[in-house]
């Protein structure tokens, strides 16, 4: 269990994870989103200034949302709010922690305050999701005092290709070091560039010693199971709701197709209806500098 | 014995891990028809307001609210929610299964989640020969407010019920699944056992 890892503040932060487990996280930039989303059964909802398509599509610097915006929906709704801040920017999570959000996402959709550092998460009382695209990325972030963690994807791409091969990388590098011996971690330590104590537990346990969720594309019922199937535990849906022609719909199908991901049928039926998905990108015509899954080290 | 746990969403693993732990095979309900294979159903941790939403799209609000009438039944934080016969904080839709007003969010945000050893009382005590304490993890939790007469508690944490139990039916607004001990498993087991 996460527990065996950190003490009894870690014990609270990934207990909060463990609670969101198997279901969907929502992208919200105001209270009336924030209540969609509540209705249609999201288990928590993040809030930030712009969602990432448009942050993608106006360009500019993408930072920690306004705090009058994040208390208007900490007031509307009753499920955990968690709020974006710029990786390495600590004064940001400050803020959002005298705020009293729920969690807090050091994310590499806004754009970097520190390219060089992420924050020092133990420090905090709230707890931290970060992004990963691999298990060295993830273990350094869980090192630094993160309790959960999502995979990256390509988010505001509406294209779920990313949040594959990072969900696919992680789970195939945990299965590799479950086959190793133990004199052969602390080279895989170096390699990864991940804390020896973290790559022991995971030879040992076979899986991230916090829970791990996807993110970063998702924009449909099938692809929430997907992401389910390749070992997510919960979905971050970003951009995918809010900029289809059916948001309400098409959230709670997103709910249903996560919690019944094992069964076909239900995807099938709950897909149905649900008008146009968020257009989506090609991941090949992003320019290097487009790609926010780059960001964060 | 098969032990249901509710798994629309939510804490269901460490549960499953406990009931391993103590040999039992448990199963993880989703539909109604599942509900006739178990002798028992534990409604775990996670958001109620997403529960309530999948039990009804999954058809199952009906027959559980059947099930937990007569059958071992064990709600923690959200699950104890599921239960009360009256919500506030907000007001949302209930079980009706306990004679009880329970506040959701009551201490406070995760900032005030906390860990506190707590103490069992007489009623426990009378129950379980083990009285130490044990470790209360509170997530976000609730409160119980008002809590019929007949209904037994059988721990507080600083004079307030925090694990209650009528019948067979028991509610603890702490999650004992993330702890070390598997006390009150047991003893939701005991209830299954008798009941069985």
């Amino acid at each position: 269990m996460a527990s065996q890892i950190g003490g009894t503040e870690m014990k609270l932060k990934t207990g909060l994870a463990e609670m969101l487990k198997g279901g969907v996280i929502m992208d919200v930039v105001n209270r009336e989103q924030a209540v969609i989303a509540e209705k249609s059964g999201a288990v928590a909802v993040m809030a930030l200034e712009r969602v990432p398509s448009d942050i993608r599509k106006e360009g500019g610097v993408a930072r920690m949302s306004p705090p009058e915006i994040v208390e208007e929906i900490m007031n509307a709704v009753s499920i955990p709010v968690m709020a974006k801040c710029r990786i390495g920017h600590f004064a940001e999570a400050m803020v959002l922690e005298a705020l009293g959000v729920d969690y807090i996402d050091e994310s590499e959709v806004l754009t970097p305050a520190d390219e060089q550092y992420h924050i020092d998460k133990m420090d905090f009382k709230t707890p931290f999701v970060c992004g990963a695209r691999n298990l060295g990325e993830a273990l350094r972030r869980i090192g630094e005092g993160a309790a959960m963690i999502r995979t990256k994807g390509e988010a505001g791409s509406g294209n779920i290709v990313e949040a594959v091969r990072h969900l696919r990388t992680l789970r195939s590098q945990i299965r590799r070091l479950t086959t190793l011996g133990s004199e052969e971690l602390m080279n895989e330590a170096k390699e990864l560039g991940a804390p020896l104590a973290l790559i022991q537990w995971v030879a040992r346990e076979g899986k991230l010693p916090v829970p791990n969720f996807a993110a970063g594309g998702i924009a449909t019922p099938a692809d929430a199971v997907l992401a389910m199937y390749l070992g997510a535990e919960s979905v971050f849906v970003g951009s995918g709701i809010f900029k289809s022609s059916n948001p309400e719909k098409l959230a709670s199908a997103i709910v249903q197709a996560t919690t019944n991901y094992q069964n076909p049928k239900i995807v099938a039926e709950c897909s149905k209806g649900l008008g146009s998905p968020m257009r989506g990108l090609d991941i090949h015509q992003l320019k290097a500098e487009e790609r926010l899954s780059e960001r964060g080290w | 014995m098969k032990v249901g746990i509710l798994a629309l969403q939510g804490s269901v693993q460490p549960h499953e891990e406990k009931l391993k732990t103590l040999g039992v095979s448990s199963l993880q309900v989703r539909y109604p028809e599942q509900l006739t294979e178990i002798s028992g159903i534990i409604l775990p941790g996670g958001e109620s307001t997403s529960m309530i939403q999948l039990l009804k799209l999954n058809q199952v609000w009906n027959p559980l609210k059947e099930f937990v009438k007569t059958n071992p039944t064990w709600g923690i934080c959200a699950g104890s929610i599921l239960l009360a016969s009256r919500v506030t904080n907000p007001m949302q839709e209930c079980l009706e299964a306990l004679e009880i007003e329970i506040e959701r969010n009551s201490y406070g945000r995760q900032n005030e989640s906390f860990i506190d050893k707590l103490t069992p009382n007489e009623v426990w005590k009378s129950f379980c020969s083990k009285t130490d304490p044990i470790e209360g993890v509170f997530i976000r939790a609730p409160k119980f407010k008002k809590i019929q007469s007949d209904i037994q508690v059988l721990f507080e944490h600083r004079g307030e019920a925090v694990m209650i139990q009528k019948n067979q039916c028991l509610a603890s607004t702490f999650h004992p699944e993330l702890t070390d001990s598997t006390l009150i498993h047991q003893y939701f087991l005991n209830l299954c056992g008798q009941h069985h």
